[in-house]
């Protein structure tokens, strides 16, 4: 028997619009590992909140928002081995994350979400989150390509490089805080990541892009939803399981395609 | 200096340090509206960096100071595009600014219209450049910094970007400082000359800077190697 809650449902679609528009910029300014490594920045905040008895959210919020200080201070460090930083911050929150969780379902939870109805008041401020998130990215897509295709005339035309670089980071953790209730931590950077991924193997403009991964991301959320529900299956894994799908068949679709050409 | 022209551009005393290096030392002049300036210099003598710094992007000493009404282009030399980004041509052209007459600034640096909606990484490496040409040129610019032009650009299609800027900087009195290593197109174009090596060497028009024996301060050995180049062209 399939009962969906209207609130969670209409959240998550929200949720993976925003993951998906967050996505398509992320993976093209190349920072899959430290989107990765932002989300799981999370999971400490998350079992410290839950230790203390604070509400995890928040506590999610604030060590994200640490991460993202971090994230993007280490971008702006060319003479670091950035990869290595950012590897090592991932490997890190994620032990620390790990030690902090006294029971297991929590962290297991926390780590792969599940579906669980949405208070009212989760609902409009997620909802609110979700359409600032979506607002920055289409209000600012010009100045994020042009700030990733050359930050030397993106400063000609008056845009600074790496003010827009931190409203995108926050942008980004706001992102995986929508996402960490349906997907989790673990799983929240993959909807970001997949459907992006997807829509550059056929996506020929940035408005294809955009549309094709945010609607990507949107089928795999509602149908895993759908699935989910009637299967009994965890919903997060469903998800990404599902999105991962749509990017196989572009790939194959790409493969055979430059293959004719 | 005539008293009616207006500078558009005044660096004063301007020196920049990468790394602990002086990489430009004290390093002064003035460019008057609708002037087109070539400069020239043996590699790493900071002609790339002075641009840097004119447009902002690097730290430095001195004054820079330009005409509140400057609105600057710039051209860089090369920029390396992820050969499968999912960006059209027009993307990029929009990324600067909202126009709704694209193919006029296609048409200004001869690429057809057809190309945008083509994926960026598929023009080629002269296609490209001309599209930083006109990407520069989008909006009321009126000040062109233009870094090598030559580089990737097959001798004709240079030949037409040099065409373009010249009847720009006379229809619309656009400014012009390009960096340059030929000094054929430097006596061709220019109106004044800045030989660089992280000092002002020469300044002048190109009659007067042009002298063998700032071109010998200039490159040193490097100077026949130069000459010999041209030879081999023409």
């Amino acid at each position: 028997m399939i009962s969906i809650e209207p609130m969670s449902f209409a959240l998550a679609a929200f949720t993976a619009i925003a993951s998906g528009l967050v996505g398509s910029f992320a993976l093209m300014r190349r920072m899959t590992l430290a989107g990765d490594a932002l989300s799981h920045v999370a999971l400490p905040g998350i079992g410290l909140a839950l230790m203390y008895s604070y509400n995890p959210i928040l506590g999610g919020a604030l060590t994200l928002l640490v991460g993202v200080v971090i994230v993007w201070k280490v971008e702006h460090l060319s003479h670091l081995n950035t990869e290595a930083i950012i590897g090592v911050l991932f490997a890190l929150s994620l032990a620390i994350g790990a030690l902090t969780f006294k029971e297991a379902h929590e962290l297991v939870e926390t780590l792969f979400g599940g579906i669980t109805p949405v208070t009212s008041n989760e609902f409009f401020l997620g909802s609110i989150v979700a359409a600032l998130v979506i607002w920055f990215i289409l209000k600012n897509r010009h100045a994020l390509v042009l700030t990733l295709i050359s930050k030397e005339l993106a400063k000609t035309t008056g845009i600074s490089t790496p003010r827009l670089q931190f409203y995108f980071l926050v942008v980004f953790a706001m992102t995986v805080i929508l996402g960490m209730k349906f997907l989790g931590v673990l799983l929240m950077g993959s909807l970001i990541i997949v459907p992006a991924a997807t829509a550059r193997n056929i996506a020929k403009n940035l408005h294809s892009m955009l549309a094709i991964s945010s609607g990507t991301a949107l089928v795999s959320v509602l149908s895993g939803i759908v699935i989910s529900q009637t299967y009994g299956f965890q919903l997060g894994p469903i998800i990404i399981i599902i999105a991962s799908f749509f990017f196989v068949l572009t790939f194959v679709f790409n493969v055979l395609k430059s293959g004719h050409a | 200096m005539n008293e009616n022209e207006k500078k558009i551009l005044e660096v004063k005393n301007l020196t920049v340090k990468l790394d602990q290096q002086v990489v430009i030392d004290n390093l002064s002049f003035d460019v008057t509206e609708g002037e087109y300036l070539t400069i020239i210099g043996p590699n790493g003598s900071g002609k790339t960096t002075l641009f840097r710094a004119l447009i902002g992007t690097v730290r430095h000493q001195g004054t820079i100071r330009w005409a509140p009404d400057a609105v600057i282009g710039y051209v860089p030399q090369k920029l390396d595009i992820e050969r499968n980004v999912p960006l059209s041509l027009s993307d990029f052209l929009k990324s600067k600014t909202a126009v709704s007459n694209l193919e006029k600034y296609l048409e200004l640096v001869y690429l057809p219209r057809a190309l945008l909606n083509q994926p960026l990484g598929s023009l080629s490496g002269g296609e490209f450049q001309r599209a930083l040409v006109a990407f520069a040129l989008i909006g009321n610019t009126n000040f062109l910094l233009f870094d090598e032009p030559t580089a990737g650009v097959d001798k004709p299609s240079e030949e037409q970007i040099f065409e373009t800027l010249h009847r720009l900087q006379d229809e619309k009195g656009l400014t012009i400082i390009t960096i340059s290593h030929d000094l054929d197109v430097v006596n061709r174009y220019a109106d004044k000359v800045l030989c660089l090596n992280k000092r002002n060497i020469c300044y002048g028009t190109p009659e007067e800077a042009l002298r063998t024996e700032t071109l010998a301060e200039l490159y040193g050995s490097e100077h026949h190697k130069f000459f010999h180049h041209h030879h081999d062209i023409h």
